[in-house]
């Protein structure tokens, strides 16, 4: 287990020395970012001086080369919008995106695997036909669209839920959290089912299917036939043999819901990492964008790595063959 | 039971949460809360040089001279101000007056803000690029020496902002640093004489002023709020939607599409007026050979006739009904009305007259058009790309194969700017100037090839005659022999085709009524809290 961490983790490095290189050859074709951190009046050496300053003039090996120097020894430059070191905007960006997704992941995951069990268990019931039309609306409706629905629905004609930011944070001095206060709850509310919508449409339709597929076979049918009582068959056999392909799948995306939280988080003015990203892609802010990207791929690669852990704990086969065989 | 429980705990939790506690809080104080795009770029006052982040750093710092609403001057910091000689001026000082952190304000924080605002890495440099020194007389008089007689150094002054000396020294933070090392103390913390105070400012999330209990001017301003809070946020859709739930007071820009909508609301007003920025397009004037035609040794657009044909063709009424909404004011001009030099009698545009084009291109040679590529920027100005792509047929009905480049401003001004040479025959750009003075889009855009001269002159448009004028407009210090000149230079460049201008684009604010009393929308696209009244 311990090797396997190991190797995973040299495996990371990799990953994002990759991801960091392959960014740093797409910046050139994002601007110049000095044109935006120079107002209109500034002379032209003045312009070059900053260019020479930030190292814009260096080759781009090189001032790749300087990113990893720097960030190996956890320096990530300056924002060139805010000004401010980049592992502090990190800092105070990341507990809001990281609760947006958490709360959006629960909320995937409470409602949409019981919508799965349900559906799989009542095929024919009205209620699985209305979950699987929802779904389906869930599912091919673009986040910005849903986003814009709900703040119109529970923001301005209903008037009951904030339409943006988030507000009511308590700040722990390491972490701003939403979770302790009500206005908090509040601004999360709409962001978090916004983000987390597509996840729920999706784990519910996988569920489903697999719980479809489980039912079917065999070891069931012998289930039944011992006279188990359908809840421990239902539950303790079948759902727990679907679960595998589902966890790699919540895995995959937790991953995208970061990811897609940029979209959220702009519809919602939500201060995260998506809203910096977008906002550091339109600026050309490289220390951001870089540092952004190797952050994400850690995080994917970290999750990947859980994802693995969590084989071992739900499926008893993986377990048996890693103690005997080698 | 147990469920019962369950059910009454869950509805009282809904009710909790929908319960807004901002609606109670606002009865006891005046709360002003206001929207924009995007964030002030820092709070250092002399390290950006950007309208939203200056007008900030107006809310709180001082200047020896503050500009109103009308674009008027009154006096701020400095209480009067004589010429001494040509090129010495003489500003007495206000008394009494505190920094916000209690230090007194005198003269040596006038020498060392000037000290520090001109450093090299300070954009706001451009303001104070006339001054020699200043320097201390007494406590309460500086005099400013200009390098030479300098008739627009008042309106420079409003752009000049007043640190304490002693508050940057104990922060070691003299140097205005930009872009790389360590952060500058100054720009996430603010110490000015201004009326409003820093309380908290979370970058990207919000910006908390209040008012300054000991600003000197405190009895004479209008504005009557307790605390202001400005919230970037970057959705056009989103920003509606919190005007219209109340959550907040104020916001701009209102999308051209909405402002119907919202003008149908009972408790929101949108207030429109013209902006200082006049959009325009721009052509390649220098070059031997089109970029667009290799090979073939020719520039049409050298010809004064190719370029009066390209401004008869573009119908601005039509760009202003159709692409604009009817929310931009169409100009002959390159500088708006207020700005100082605006000559009211050339400001009418090019007569759309295609028919004339058509005759225009004929004599010049081109009687089956060329083809030319159209650089326009897609994220900068109001409805940019959709105005170049209404721009191109209107060109392709007189013969011309238009091209449209469209992209992100970060590319755009790269190309068309010296960067990358001036990598464009055509071009959209807009222009404000920072001194409100015509001098300076005479230097920047009209004339090129001296330092100081034709930064954002990206087709080099240049003629010696405009050249001539633009030196002796410098340093001619009675203004009517100086708006002769500048009415001259501008003719002669109209004359010429330099450029074509299109418009000045509205100001569209949505402002909530039934907390709003009052506020004063200035020329610029953002607020100034001196002018803000809550009911």
């Amino acid at each position: 287990m311990f090797a396997f961490i190991i190797q995973r983790l040299f495996q990371a490095v990799l990953v994002m020395l990759v991801v960091a290189f392959v960014s740093f050859a797409l910046f050139q074709f994002v601007g110049d970012p000095v044109n935006n951190m120079v107002g209109q009046d500034a002379t032209e050496a003045q312009r070059e001086a900053l260019r020479e300053r930030l190292g814009l003039n260096d080759p781009v090996p090189l001032q790749f080369l300087n990113f990893v120097t720097n960030a190996a020894q956890f320096e990530f430059g300056l924002s060139y919008r805010l000004g401010i070191p980049v592992e502090e905007i990190v800092a105070q960006r990341l507990p809001a995106t990281i609760e947006l997704v958490l709360v959006s992941a629960v909320i995937a995951l409470l409602v949409g695997v019981p919508m799965g069990v349900y559906t799989g268990l009542n095929r024919h019931s009205p209620l699985s036909k209305v979950f699987l039309t929802v779904s389906l609306i869930g599912i091919s409706l673009p986040t910005f669209l849903i986003g814009i629905l709900l703040i119109l629905v529970f923001g301005v004609w209903l008037a009951w839920l904030p339409t943006f930011g988030r507000s009511g944070t308590v700040d722990l001095g390491w972490w701003e959290t939403s979770f302790l206060t009500v206005q908090g709850w509040r601004s999360l509310i709409l962001p978090g089912i916004t983000l987390a919508l597509f996840q729920l449409t999706l784990i519910m339709r996988l569920v489903r299917a697999e719980m479809l597929e489980v039912l079917r076979t065999d070891y069931i049918k012998f289930a039944r036939a011992r006279g188990l009582s359908n809840r421990a068959i239902n539950f303790g056999h079948a759902l727990k043999n679907t679960l595998v392909p589902v966890i790699t799948i919540i895995g995959l995306q937790i991953g995208s819901l970061l990811a897609f939280s940029i979209i959220t988080e702009t519809v919602f003015a939500w201060p995260g990492m998506g809203l910096l990203i977008i906002q550091a892609i339109q600026f050309a802010d490289i220390p951001v964008m870089s540092s952004y990207l190797v952050l994400i791929a850690l995080f994917f690669v970290l999750i990947n790595l859980i994802v693995d852990l969590l084989y071992y704990v739900v499926d008893p086969r993986l377990r048996i063959e890693r103690g005997g065989a080698h | 039971m147990r469920y019962r429980l369950g059910l009454v705990a869950a509805v009282a939790a809904v009710a909790a949460l929908t319960l807004s506690p901002a609606q109670e809080a606002q009865a006891q104080e005046k709360v002003f809360r206001y929207a924009t795009t995007g964030d002030v770029l820092g709070l250092d006052p002399h390290s950006n040089n950007e309208g939203p982040t200056n007008t900030m750093k107006g809310n709180v710092y001082g200047m020896l001279i503050h500009r109103k609403p009308d674009l008027s001057l009154e006096p701020d910091l400095a209480v009067s101000w004589e010429n001494v000689d040509e090129v010495t001026w003489r500003f007495n000082l206000r008394e009494g007056v505190t920094f916000h952190n209690g230090n007194p304000f005198t003269a040596d924080d006038v020498v060392y803000s000037f000290k520090r605002q001109t450093q090299e890495t300070s954009d706001m440099s451009f303001a104070l690029a006339t001054i020699e020194e200043i320097r201390k007389v007494d406590d309460y008089t500086v005099e400013i020496v200009t390098k030479g007689p300098d008739p627009i150094l008042l309106l420079n002054m409003p752009n000049f902002y007043i640190m304490d000396e002693e508050w940057t020294e104990e922060n070691n933070a003299f140097e205005v640093v930009r872009g790389a090392g360590q952060t500058n103390f100054p720009n996430v913390n603010a110490n000015g004489t201004g009326p409003y105070r820093v309380v908290e400012w979370v970058q990207d999330n919000r910006l908390v002023l209040e008012p300054f209990d000991d600003y000197w001017g405190k009895d004479q301003m209008m504005a009557n709020i307790d605390r202001a809070v400005f919230t970037p946020i970057p959705n056009d859709a989103t920003r509606v939607a919190a005007l219209l739930s109340g959550e907040i007071d104020m916001m701009y820009p209102v999308p051209l599409q909405d402002v119907p909508r919202l003008q149908n609301e009972a408790d929101v007003e949108v207030m429109e007026g013209p902006e200082l920025r006049t959009i325009f397009l721009g052509f390649d004037q220098w070059r031997d050979e089109l970029l667009d035609m290799p090979g073939s040794g020719e520039n049409p657009f050298k010809d004064q006739r190719v370029r009066a044909a390209f401004a008869h063709a573009i119908d601005l009424q039509a760009i202003q009904r159709v692409v604009m909404r009817g929310a931009s004011t169409p100009t002959g001009l390159m500088v708006a009305p207020g700005i100082n030099g605006f000559v009211e009698e050339l400001n009418t545009p090019y007569e759309y007259n295609p028919e004339r084009s058509r005759e225009l291109l004929a004599e010049a040679g081109y009687p089956d058009g060329f083809p030319v590529t159209l650089d326009c920027p897609n994220d900068r100005y109001v409805n940019d790309e959709p105005i170049c792509n209404a721009v191109i047929p209107m060109l392709e009905r007189i013969g011309i194969d238009v091209t449209l480049n469209a992209q992100t401003k970060s590319l755009h001004f790269n190309k068309i700017g010296r960067a990358e040479g001036n990598n464009t025959s055509f071009f959209m750009l807009g222009w404000t100037p920072g001194s409100y003075d015509s001098l300076n889009p005479l230097m920047q855009l009209m004339t090129t090839g001296e330092p100081g001269h034709g930064d954002w002159n990206s087709g080099r448009y240049s003629n010696p005659e405009v050249m001539a004028l633009t030196q002796k407009i410098k340093t001619e210090m009675d203004p009517e022999e100086r708006q002769a000149m500048i009415t001259e230079a501008f003719r002669i460049h109209q004359e010429d085709v330099g450029h074509i201008p299109l418009h000045q684009q509205a100001l569209a604010w949505g402002v909530r009524t039934d907390t709003v009393e009052e506020i004063i929308q200035r020329p610029f696209n953002d607020v100034d809290l001196r002018y803000v009244v809550m009911k």
